[in-house]
Protein backbone atom coordinates (compact mmCIF):
# COMPACT_ATOMS: atom_id res chain seq x y z
CA UNK A 1 0.00 0.00 0.00
CA UNK A 2 1.06 3.50 -1.00
CA UNK A 3 1.66 5.90 1.73
CA UNK A 4 -0.96 8.92 0.99
CA UNK A 5 -2.42 12.08 2.73
CA UNK A 6 -4.90 14.16 0.69
CA UNK A 7 -6.59 16.87 2.70
CA UNK A 8 -9.48 19.33 0.73
CA UNK A 9 -10.83 22.69 1.98
CA UNK A 10 -9.86 22.30 5.18
CA UNK A 11 -11.62 25.14 7.20
CA UNK A 12 -10.58 25.46 10.89
CA UNK A 13 -12.64 27.18 14.32
CA UNK A 14 -11.09 27.32 17.55
CA UNK A 15 -13.93 28.88 19.38
CA UNK A 16 -15.17 31.65 17.93
CA UNK A 17 -12.93 32.29 15.79
CA UNK A 18 -11.90 30.76 12.26
CA UNK A 19 -8.35 30.47 11.75
CA UNK A 20 -7.88 29.21 8.26
CA UNK A 21 -10.22 28.39 5.28
CA UNK A 22 -9.67 26.50 1.67
CA UNK A 23 -6.18 24.78 2.84
CA UNK A 24 -5.82 22.16 0.63
CA UNK A 25 -3.12 19.46 0.03
CA UNK A 26 -2.01 15.83 -1.28
CA UNK A 27 1.31 14.28 -0.70
CA UNK A 28 2.46 11.07 -2.02
CA UNK A 29 5.58 8.75 -0.84
CA UNK A 30 8.50 11.00 -0.62
CA UNK A 31 7.19 14.14 -0.72
CA UNK A 32 7.29 16.81 2.55
CA UNK A 33 5.47 19.56 3.19
CA UNK A 34 6.49 22.67 5.00
CA UNK A 35 3.65 24.29 6.62
CA UNK A 36 4.76 27.62 7.81
CA UNK A 37 3.75 30.91 9.74
CA UNK A 38 3.53 32.86 12.65
CA UNK A 39 3.19 32.02 16.20
CA UNK A 40 -0.82 31.62 16.96
CA UNK A 41 -2.09 31.39 13.18
CA UNK A 42 -3.16 27.26 13.17
CA UNK A 43 -0.38 25.46 12.35
CA UNK A 44 -0.79 23.22 15.42
CA UNK A 45 -4.36 22.72 14.51
CA UNK A 46 -3.49 22.15 11.02
CA UNK A 47 -1.18 19.13 12.44
CA UNK A 48 -3.90 18.06 14.72
CA UNK A 49 -6.79 17.96 11.76
CA UNK A 50 -4.43 16.30 9.39
CA UNK A 51 -3.50 13.88 12.33
CA UNK A 52 -7.36 13.14 12.60
CA UNK A 53 -7.02 14.30 16.35
CA UNK A 54 -9.35 17.45 15.73
CA UNK A 55 -11.83 17.54 13.06
CA UNK A 56 -11.87 20.48 10.67
CA UNK A 57 -15.05 23.08 10.50
CA UNK A 58 -15.27 21.68 7.27
CA UNK A 59 -13.37 20.10 4.65
CA UNK A 60 -11.95 16.43 4.08
CA UNK A 61 -9.02 14.78 5.06
CA UNK A 62 -8.11 11.26 3.39
CA UNK A 63 -4.91 8.87 5.11
CA UNK A 64 -3.32 5.69 3.78
CA UNK A 65 -0.77 4.59 5.76
CA UNK A 66 -0.30 5.21 9.34
CA UNK A 67 0.05 8.45 11.15
CA UNK A 68 3.04 9.69 14.03
CA UNK A 69 2.78 12.57 15.54
CA UNK A 70 5.78 14.29 16.74
CA UNK A 71 4.51 17.71 19.26
CA UNK A 72 5.40 19.13 22.21
CA UNK A 73 4.53 16.38 24.45
CA UNK A 74 6.71 13.71 24.49
CA UNK A 75 3.97 11.06 25.74
CA UNK A 76 7.04 9.68 28.39
CA UNK A 77 5.90 8.72 31.66
CA UNK A 78 8.07 11.47 33.52
CA UNK A 79 8.77 9.38 36.41
CA UNK A 80 9.73 5.98 34.49
CA UNK A 81 13.55 5.43 32.52
CA UNK A 82 13.56 6.30 29.33
CA UNK A 83 14.13 2.80 28.47
CA UNK A 84 10.53 1.91 30.52
CA UNK A 85 9.10 4.63 28.85
CA UNK A 86 9.79 4.69 25.58
CA UNK A 87 9.49 0.44 26.11
CA UNK A 88 5.82 1.10 26.23
CA UNK A 89 5.26 2.79 22.96
CA UNK A 90 8.02 -0.03 21.62
CA UNK A 91 5.52 -3.16 23.14
CA UNK A 92 2.53 -1.43 21.76
CA UNK A 93 4.11 -0.56 18.02
CA UNK A 94 5.47 -4.06 18.44
CA UNK A 95 9.35 -2.60 17.62
CA UNK A 96 12.27 -5.29 17.95
CA UNK A 97 14.59 -3.99 21.17
CA UNK A 98 17.43 -4.21 18.80
CA UNK A 99 15.89 -1.59 16.70
CA UNK A 100 14.72 0.53 19.81
CA UNK A 101 18.31 0.39 20.57
CA UNK A 102 19.47 1.35 17.24
CA UNK A 103 17.51 4.80 17.04
CA UNK A 104 18.19 5.62 21.19
CA UNK A 105 22.03 5.11 19.91
CA UNK A 106 21.24 7.29 16.34
CA UNK A 107 19.94 9.90 18.57
CA UNK A 108 22.76 10.50 21.58
CA UNK A 109 20.32 9.09 23.71
CA UNK A 110 22.01 5.45 24.92
CA UNK A 111 23.90 6.87 27.36
CA UNK A 112 20.36 8.42 29.09
CA UNK A 113 18.47 4.91 29.36
CA UNK A 114 18.35 4.68 32.99
CA UNK A 115 17.75 8.16 33.70
CA UNK A 116 14.12 8.75 34.81
CA UNK A 117 12.30 11.17 31.49
CA UNK A 118 12.12 14.11 34.59
CA UNK A 119 15.44 14.44 34.45
CA UNK A 120 15.96 14.80 30.70
CA UNK A 121 16.59 18.51 28.73
CA UNK A 122 14.54 20.09 26.77
CA UNK A 123 16.45 19.11 23.86
CA UNK A 124 17.11 15.61 25.08
CA UNK A 125 12.97 14.99 25.59
CA UNK A 126 12.66 16.05 21.98
CA UNK A 127 15.49 13.80 20.80
CA UNK A 128 13.57 10.54 23.33
CA UNK A 129 10.11 11.82 21.36
CA UNK A 130 12.15 11.53 18.31
CA UNK A 131 12.73 7.50 18.96
CA UNK A 132 9.12 6.50 20.00
CA UNK A 133 8.42 8.01 16.54
CA UNK A 134 10.88 5.57 14.60
CA UNK A 135 10.04 2.87 16.88
CA UNK A 136 6.72 3.55 15.23
CA UNK A 137 7.61 2.71 11.85
CA UNK A 138 4.59 4.55 9.87
CA UNK A 139 4.97 6.33 6.44
CA UNK A 140 3.67 9.99 7.11
CA UNK A 141 4.72 11.87 10.12
CA UNK A 142 3.36 14.83 11.13
CA UNK A 143 6.04 17.30 12.93
CA UNK A 144 4.96 20.17 15.11
CA UNK A 145 8.01 22.34 15.46
CA UNK A 146 10.57 19.61 15.60
CA UNK A 147 13.34 21.89 16.06
CA UNK A 148 12.23 23.63 19.51
CA UNK A 149 14.76 22.94 22.28
CA UNK A 150 17.39 20.97 19.88
CA UNK A 151 20.90 22.40 19.94
CA UNK A 152 22.34 22.67 16.24
CA UNK A 153 23.88 19.12 15.81
CA UNK A 154 20.33 18.18 17.07
CA UNK A 155 18.74 20.23 14.41
CA UNK A 156 21.07 18.64 11.56
CA UNK A 157 19.96 15.17 12.93
CA UNK A 158 16.36 15.64 12.63
CA UNK A 159 17.09 16.78 9.11
CA UNK A 160 19.06 13.99 8.20
CA UNK A 161 16.16 11.60 9.73
CA UNK A 162 13.90 13.56 8.03
CA UNK A 163 15.19 13.36 4.38
CA UNK A 164 15.80 9.73 4.87
CA UNK A 165 12.43 8.53 5.70
CA UNK A 166 11.81 10.43 2.48
CA UNK A 167 13.97 8.67 0.68
CA UNK A 168 12.11 5.69 2.03
CA UNK A 169 9.20 6.18 0.68
CA UNK A 170 7.62 7.94 3.76
CA UNK A 171 5.44 11.49 3.81
CA UNK A 172 6.51 14.32 6.36
CA UNK A 173 4.55 17.18 7.16
CA UNK A 174 6.58 20.07 9.44
CA UNK A 175 5.21 23.07 11.00
CA UNK A 176 7.31 25.35 11.86
CA UNK A 177 8.48 28.98 11.83
CA UNK A 178 12.17 27.79 11.23
CA UNK A 179 13.75 27.20 8.70
CA UNK A 180 13.51 23.45 7.69
CA UNK A 181 16.55 22.15 5.20
CA UNK A 182 14.98 19.79 3.62
CA UNK A 183 13.01 19.90 0.20
CA UNK A 184 9.66 20.60 0.17
CA UNK A 185 7.10 22.49 -1.06
CA UNK A 186 6.47 25.25 1.38
CA UNK A 187 2.32 26.20 2.53
CA UNK A 188 2.38 29.31 4.18
CA UNK A 189 -0.81 29.47 6.38
CA UNK A 190 -0.94 33.89 6.20
CA UNK A 191 -2.16 32.81 3.15
CA UNK A 192 -5.36 31.20 3.85
CA UNK A 193 -5.79 33.35 7.05
CA UNK A 194 -10.15 33.97 7.46
CA UNK B 1 -2.22 -4.52 23.29
CA UNK B 2 -4.47 -4.85 26.10
CA UNK B 3 -1.74 -6.61 28.24
CA UNK B 4 0.88 -3.60 27.39
CA UNK B 5 -1.55 -1.12 28.56
CA UNK B 6 -2.78 -2.92 31.62
CA UNK B 7 1.26 -3.76 32.89
CA UNK B 8 1.94 0.32 32.35
CA UNK B 9 -1.25 1.58 34.33
CA UNK B 10 -0.69 -0.61 36.94
CA UNK B 11 3.46 0.64 37.04
CA UNK B 12 1.99 3.97 37.39
CA UNK B 13 -1.13 3.60 39.66
CA UNK B 14 -0.14 0.59 42.52
CA UNK B 15 1.83 1.91 45.52
CA UNK B 16 5.23 2.16 45.53
CA UNK B 17 4.71 2.63 41.72
CA UNK B 18 6.65 5.22 39.51
CA UNK B 19 4.99 8.00 40.56
CA UNK B 20 4.17 6.50 44.10
CA UNK B 21 2.13 8.13 46.86
CA UNK B 22 -1.05 5.72 46.45
CA UNK B 23 -0.69 4.68 49.73
CA UNK B 24 -1.96 7.70 51.05
CA UNK B 25 -5.47 6.70 50.85
CA UNK B 26 -4.79 3.80 52.99
CA UNK B 27 -3.07 5.47 55.46
CA UNK B 28 -6.30 8.11 55.06
CA UNK B 29 -8.79 5.30 55.78
CA UNK B 30 -6.73 3.68 58.39
CA UNK B 31 -6.93 7.02 60.40
CA UNK B 32 -10.58 7.62 59.57
CA UNK B 33 -11.39 4.46 61.80
CA UNK B 34 -8.44 5.31 64.04
CA UNK B 35 -10.21 8.71 64.92
CA UNK B 36 -13.66 7.85 65.19
CA UNK B 37 -13.58 6.09 69.15
CA UNK B 38 -11.93 9.13 70.44
CA UNK B 39 -14.97 11.34 68.43
CA UNK B 40 -17.98 8.92 68.97
CA UNK B 41 -16.90 7.36 72.30
CA UNK B 42 -15.41 3.94 73.45
CA UNK B 43 -18.39 2.22 74.19
CA UNK B 44 -18.11 -1.15 72.62
CA UNK B 45 -21.77 -1.71 71.69
CA UNK B 46 -21.72 1.44 70.03
CA UNK B 47 -18.63 0.80 68.09
CA UNK B 48 -19.88 -2.49 66.90
CA UNK B 49 -23.06 -0.78 65.76
CA UNK B 50 -21.79 2.05 63.88
CA UNK B 51 -18.10 0.78 62.93
CA UNK B 52 -19.28 -0.83 59.97
CA UNK B 53 -21.24 2.10 58.12
CA UNK B 54 -17.80 4.61 59.34
CA UNK B 55 -15.53 2.24 57.35
CA UNK B 56 -17.78 2.47 54.49
CA UNK B 57 -17.84 6.20 54.48
CA UNK B 58 -13.89 6.07 55.30
CA UNK B 59 -13.47 3.93 52.31
CA UNK B 60 -15.72 5.89 49.63
CA UNK B 61 -12.98 8.93 50.64
CA UNK B 62 -10.16 7.45 50.31
CA UNK B 63 -11.24 6.03 46.82
CA UNK B 64 -11.79 10.21 46.39
CA UNK B 65 -7.84 10.98 47.03
CA UNK B 66 -6.25 9.02 43.61
CA UNK B 67 -8.66 10.51 41.20
CA UNK B 68 -5.95 14.05 40.89
CA UNK B 69 -3.26 12.44 38.80
CA UNK B 70 -5.92 9.32 37.50
CA UNK B 71 -6.38 10.91 33.84
CA UNK B 72 -5.14 14.44 33.90
CA UNK B 73 -1.25 13.46 33.68
CA UNK B 74 -1.63 11.35 30.97
CA UNK B 75 -3.74 13.82 29.05
CA UNK B 76 -1.09 16.59 29.47
CA UNK B 77 1.22 14.50 28.41
CA UNK B 78 -0.70 13.80 25.08
CA UNK B 79 -1.18 9.64 25.75
CA UNK B 80 -4.15 9.46 24.82
CA UNK B 81 -3.28 11.44 21.30
CA UNK B 82 -0.39 8.95 20.73
CA UNK B 83 -2.64 5.92 21.61
CA UNK B 84 -5.69 7.26 19.46
CA UNK B 85 -3.00 7.37 16.44
CA UNK B 86 -1.89 3.38 17.11
CA UNK B 87 -5.77 2.78 17.16
CA UNK B 88 -5.91 2.00 20.62
CA UNK B 89 -9.54 3.67 21.56
CA UNK B 90 -10.27 5.96 24.86
CA UNK B 91 -12.85 3.11 25.50
CA UNK B 92 -9.70 0.44 25.69
CA UNK B 93 -7.70 2.32 27.50
CA UNK B 94 -10.16 3.65 30.67
CA UNK B 95 -11.28 0.25 30.41
CA UNK B 96 -7.54 -1.12 31.17
CA UNK B 97 -7.10 2.10 33.39
CA UNK B 98 -10.40 1.06 35.67
CA UNK B 99 -9.32 -2.03 36.18
CA UNK B 100 -5.47 -1.21 36.81
CA UNK B 101 -7.23 1.62 39.45
CA UNK B 102 -9.43 -1.30 41.05
CA UNK B 103 -6.45 -3.65 41.80
CA UNK B 104 -4.21 -0.54 42.84
CA UNK B 105 -6.55 0.34 45.57
CA UNK B 106 -9.25 -1.98 46.82
CA UNK B 107 -7.30 -5.32 47.63
CA UNK B 108 -5.18 -2.91 50.19
CA UNK B 109 -8.25 -1.63 51.33
CA UNK B 110 -9.88 -4.89 51.77
CA UNK B 111 -6.69 -5.74 53.90
CA UNK B 112 -6.85 -2.48 55.98
CA UNK B 113 -10.36 -3.00 56.67
CA UNK B 114 -9.09 -5.76 58.95
CA UNK B 115 -7.46 -3.81 61.29
CA UNK B 116 -9.80 -1.38 61.03
CA UNK B 117 -12.25 -3.69 62.33
CA UNK B 118 -10.68 -4.62 65.06
CA UNK B 119 -9.83 -1.24 66.29
CA UNK B 120 -13.62 -0.31 66.02
CA UNK B 121 -14.44 -4.20 67.72
CA UNK B 122 -16.28 -5.01 64.77
CA UNK B 123 -17.98 -8.32 65.71
CA UNK B 124 -16.84 -11.37 63.04
CA UNK B 125 -20.21 -11.57 60.99
CA UNK B 126 -20.06 -7.93 60.62
CA UNK B 127 -16.74 -8.01 59.34
CA UNK B 128 -17.49 -10.65 56.86
CA UNK B 129 -20.29 -8.83 55.68
CA UNK B 130 -18.40 -5.32 55.41
CA UNK B 131 -15.66 -7.38 53.27
CA UNK B 132 -17.78 -8.91 51.14
CA UNK B 133 -19.62 -5.36 50.44
CA UNK B 134 -16.78 -4.03 49.88
CA UNK B 135 -15.50 -6.46 47.47
CA UNK B 136 -18.83 -5.98 45.44
CA UNK B 137 -18.72 -1.95 46.05
CA UNK B 138 -15.03 -0.52 45.13
CA UNK B 139 -15.01 -1.57 41.24
CA UNK B 140 -18.06 0.45 41.34
CA UNK B 141 -16.46 3.28 43.45
CA UNK B 142 -13.27 3.14 41.18
CA UNK B 143 -15.67 3.43 37.74
CA UNK B 144 -17.67 6.47 39.03
CA UNK B 145 -14.19 7.75 39.94
CA UNK B 146 -12.69 7.06 36.76
CA UNK B 147 -15.34 8.50 35.04
CA UNK B 148 -15.04 11.59 37.10
CA UNK B 149 -11.52 11.95 36.98
CA UNK B 150 -11.48 12.03 32.91
CA UNK B 151 -14.64 14.31 33.33
CA UNK B 152 -12.45 16.90 35.26
CA UNK B 153 -9.37 15.96 33.95
CA UNK B 154 -8.95 19.26 31.37
CA UNK B 155 -9.58 21.54 34.22
CA UNK B 156 -8.20 23.64 36.80
CA UNK B 157 -8.29 22.58 40.38
CA UNK B 158 -10.27 19.74 39.81
CA UNK B 159 -9.05 17.64 42.68
CA UNK B 160 -12.14 19.48 45.05
CA UNK B 161 -14.17 18.91 41.84
CA UNK B 162 -13.99 15.89 41.60
CA UNK B 163 -14.49 14.80 44.63
CA UNK B 164 -17.72 16.46 45.35
CA UNK B 165 -19.13 14.98 42.44
CA UNK B 166 -18.25 11.44 43.41
CA UNK B 167 -19.71 11.90 46.58
CA UNK B 168 -23.71 12.19 45.34
CA UNK B 169 -23.33 9.29 42.54
CA UNK B 170 -21.45 7.34 44.94
CA UNK B 171 -24.65 7.68 47.47
CA UNK B 172 -26.73 4.41 46.18
CA UNK B 173 -23.19 2.08 46.24
CA UNK B 174 -23.14 3.05 50.22
CA UNK B 175 -26.80 2.63 51.31
CA UNK B 176 -26.54 -1.01 50.05
CA UNK B 177 -23.34 -1.95 50.50
CA UNK B 178 -23.59 -0.11 54.04
CA UNK B 179 -27.33 -1.44 54.80
CA UNK B 180 -26.04 -5.08 54.21
CA UNK B 181 -24.39 -4.87 57.27
CA UNK B 182 -27.77 -4.73 59.20
CA UNK B 183 -29.68 -7.56 56.92
CA UNK B 184 -27.81 -10.68 56.47
CA UNK B 185 -30.41 -12.15 53.91
CA UNK B 186 -27.57 -11.06 51.38
CA UNK B 187 -30.03 -8.73 49.37
CA UNK B 188 -27.76 -5.72 49.88
CA UNK B 189 -24.82 -7.59 49.16
CA UNK B 190 -26.25 -8.48 45.71
CA UNK B 191 -27.99 -5.05 44.61
CA UNK B 192 -24.41 -3.59 45.46
CA UNK B 193 -22.48 -6.22 43.14
CA UNK B 194 -25.59 -5.02 40.40
CA UNK B 195 -24.65 -1.68 40.39
CA UNK B 196 -20.84 -1.73 40.35
CA UNK B 197 -21.21 -4.16 37.37
CA UNK B 198 -23.68 -1.47 35.58
CA UNK B 199 -21.05 1.46 36.86
CA UNK B 200 -18.12 -0.46 35.48
CA UNK B 201 -19.85 -1.74 31.96
CA UNK B 202 -20.80 2.63 31.54
CA UNK B 203 -17.65 4.13 32.96
CA UNK B 204 -14.93 3.17 30.18
CA UNK B 205 -17.49 5.17 27.50
CA UNK B 206 -18.70 8.13 29.95
CA UNK B 207 -14.59 8.36 30.36
CA UNK B 208 -13.74 7.85 26.88
CA UNK B 209 -16.30 10.06 25.54
CA UNK B 210 -14.85 12.88 27.90
CA UNK B 211 -11.31 12.54 26.94
CA UNK B 212 -12.58 12.83 22.77
CA UNK B 213 -14.37 16.10 24.29
CA UNK B 214 -11.45 16.95 26.14
CA UNK B 215 -9.26 17.21 22.86
CA UNK B 216 -11.50 19.22 20.56
CA UNK B 217 -11.97 21.49 23.63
Amino acid sequence: MQARLVAKDIVCRRGDRLLFRGVSCALGPGEALHVAGANGIGKSSLIRILAGLLRPFAGDVARSGGVGLLDERPALDPQASLQAALGFWAALDGTRPMALTDHADALGLYDLFDVPVRYLSTGQTKRAALARLMGQQVPIWLLDEPLNGLDPPGVALVEDLVARHLVGGGIAIIASHQRFAVSAATLTLAEFAA
Amino acid sequence: MIGVLLRRDLAVLLPGGRRGGSLLPLLFFLAVAMLYPFAGGPEPELLARTGGGVIWVAALLAAILPLERLVSADLEAGVFDQLHLRGVSEEWAMASRLLAHWLAFAPLLLLAALPAAALLNLPSETLRALLLGLLAGTPGLAAIGLAIAALTASLRGAAALSGLMVIPLAVPILIFGAGSLARPDGAGLALTAAISLGLCALAPFAAGAAIRAAREG
